[in-house]
């Protein structure tokens, strides 16, 4: 009787974790999959002269997606060059002075922006700036995706600047440097490492970011060199071939968000490897 | 709650008996203070564009706007009905698929796995977070979708295969969220059951699993948090018809996905406001969902 009481325990043990086993089998799998899926099916249509030339006319086979890549470089850098800096600042901020109402109101404010779904913080740039200027611009688009940057970066460097031990000030304090000295000299590059990586990883992340650009930066099948056109990128070009009725879109597609998966991974694996030995600190 | 900042300002850093802010110190303090400023000063300018865009929806249709199901942009007819229908239902449908697995997966990682393989599996889980949605609704449309008809489902979008994505874009944040939850649960009380004669299984599901609780409920609801507002892969997959259907094999549409369809084509100031109410009213319901979600993983904070 109670052998056979303590078998089945046993083989309920057993049989939970094989299902647990499963579980993160599926979810660890699906990467591979996808990464697999998409090399195979990307590698194929991707060469040298799709990278470098611009989109036939609708209809006519070929082309490449020179448009987009250069479309999304344009909109993530200004958005990093409008995001970052107000992130890491705020920051700052946040974590040397984030005592009183106003740094809780502003903690509670990033928290808010943080949870805000993109293509809501889209709708905000489009009645901020497509609305009045009656053109969807390569500038609302960045503007979208700044603001989606800056409550990442903005915890992510309070997150790290925490982690710079008291003693650090204190001995800077104590050979009579001023307070903001202190934090531009000491305190923040101490905590560089972490900040930058932070950076990168808001980069990339709204670099796959498609769903705040269809009414901001809209999409154009041409190479533009202003900031107030419309632009195409490369996540919303992926989409736009996605949906098409054309055989050969698709293929270019899946070219293109290999290009996309390529850029996206080699940020978070890089961001990784690189804060793994010290995080931001060094102990 | 703007009434609450100018004096805040002014209060500065705790103050050291016998000290003074230098001149410096204080203009640096003033200009970063500057900058914290204008992610408060966007959330407040989000808000308020939003009501304001979308006043004349408001206005016209009251809160009968949430409670009819006729979008009609040529008769300049609205109601978002189906839309948060859509969103409700393919958000649950994540849930149900993804919690499960999830948390089996994150049981696995932190109680049996060995160190090494669980660090792998967990780098390789986390980056699934990193792949952008819209490559999750390229997968869906071409490998989902066919499967999908295959399977007998009569068009191979709809509600479902909306779900099923979703439901691989909230697994990571519920799988590490919830081993993150489960490292905390102290050893003691873990070994105290194994003196007794527990198996393995029997102190994950007697010790672990209750302790982690509110750190699960927490995770969930910021998984639901984010399948709610999620765009590009639902856009894709769920078949955009605005129709309420029990059948979650029917095409349907979410609230995220009809503003992404229909925003740049918006063809009269009234269909544009009804698009912009309902981003609103997503705001309002993703603001919710996180807040509870916020709450759940302090109260976990203030008992360990």
């Amino acid at each position: 009787m109670n052998e056979a009481h303590y078998a089945r325990r046993k083989k309920i043990n057993a049989l939970m974790f094989t299902l647990t086993a499963i579980c993160a089998a599926v979810a660890s799998g699906t990467l591979l999959a996808i990464l697999g899926y998409i090399a195979w099916k990307g590698a194929s249509s991707l060469n040298w002269d799709f990278l470098i030339h611009l989109p036939k006319p609708v209809g006519e086979k070929g082309g490449g997606i020179v448009n987009s890549i250069v479309g999304s470089a344009k909109v993530v850098g200004l958005a990093g060059l409008m995001g970052i800096p107000v992130g890491v600042l705020g920051g700052v901020y946040l974590a040397e002075y984030g005592r009183g109402k106003y740094a809780f109101a502003v903690r509670y404010a990033a928290d808010v922006m943080n949870g805000v779904p993109s293509i809501v913080v889209g709708l905000f740039a489009y009645a901020l700036i497509v609305h009045p200027m009656k053109k969807f611009s390569a500038l609302s688009g960045s503007v979208a995706l700044a603001f989606i940057m800056i409550p990442i970066v903005l915890r992510n460097t309070e997150e790290f600047l925490r982690l710079v031990p008291g003693t650090i000030r204190e001995a800077a304090l104590a050979l009579g440097v001023p307070r903001w000295k202190v934090t531009v000299l000491v305190i923040v590059p101490t905590a560089g490492r972490g900040i930058l990586t932070g950076a990168l990883l808001a980069l990339a992340r709204v670099a796959g970011e498609t769903a705040p650009l269809i009414f901001t930066a809209f999409g154009n099948r041409f190479n533009d060199n202003g900031w107030l056109n419309p632009i195409a990128t490369l996540p919303h070009t992926i989409y736009t071939y996605a949906i098409s009725p054309y055989e050969d879109w698709h293929n270019q597609a899946w070219a293109a968000a290999l290009i996309l998966m390529a850029f996206v991974l080699l940020v978070n694996v890089t961001a990784r490897v690189w804060l793994r030995p010290s995080s931001g600190t060094s102990h | 709650m703007s009434s609450a900042v100018a004096p805040a300002v002014s209060r500065g850093p705790a103050k050291v008996p016998g000290s003074r802010e230098r001149a410096g110190d204080r203009l640096f303090r003033l200009i970063i203070s500057g900058f914290a400023g204008i992610i408060l000063l966007a959330a407040f300018a989000l808000a308020w564009q939003l009501t304001r865009e979308s006043l004349s929806t408001w206005k016209t249709f009251g809160l009968g706007f949430l409670f009819t199901s006729t979008w009609d942009p040529v008769a300049d007819q609205f109601g978002a009905l189906p839309f948060l229908y859509g969103t409700a239902v393919s958000s649950l449908l994540a849930l149900l698929i993804a919690v499960p697995l999830g948390v089996g997966a994150a049981v696995f990682l932190t109680e049996l796995a060995p160190k090494r393989l669980a660090e792998v599996l967990m780098f390789a889980i986390e980056l699934l977070a990193a792949v952008p949605s819209v490559i999750l609704g390229l997968m869906g449309i071409f490998i989902l979708v066919p499967v999908m008809r295959s399977l007998g489902a009569p068009y191979g979008v709809g509600m479902l295969t909306a779900g099923l994505i979703l439901a691989f874009m909230v697994l990571p944040y519920i799988t590490t969220i919830t081993r993150e939850v489960l490292l905390t649960v102290p050893r003691p009380l873990k070994e105290a059951m194994y003196a007794l004669g527990a198996t393995r299984w029997e102190v994950v599901r007697g010790v672990s699993l209750p302790f982690a609780r509110s750190g699960i409920i927490g995770a969930v609801f910021l998984s639901l948090g984010r399948a709610l507002g999620e765009t590009m892969a639902v856009t894709m997959v769920i078949g955009n018809a605005p129709k309420i259907s029990a059948n979650l094999l029917e095409p349907g549409y979410s609230m995220a996905a009809v503003i992404a369809n229909e925003l740049a084509e918006a063809a009269s100031d009234a269909h544009l406001s009804a698009l912009v109410a309902i981003g609103l009213v997503l705001m309002g319901v993703t603001l919710v969902v996180n807040g509870a979600a916020r709450l759940m993983i302090y109260r976990l904070g203030k008992r360990s």
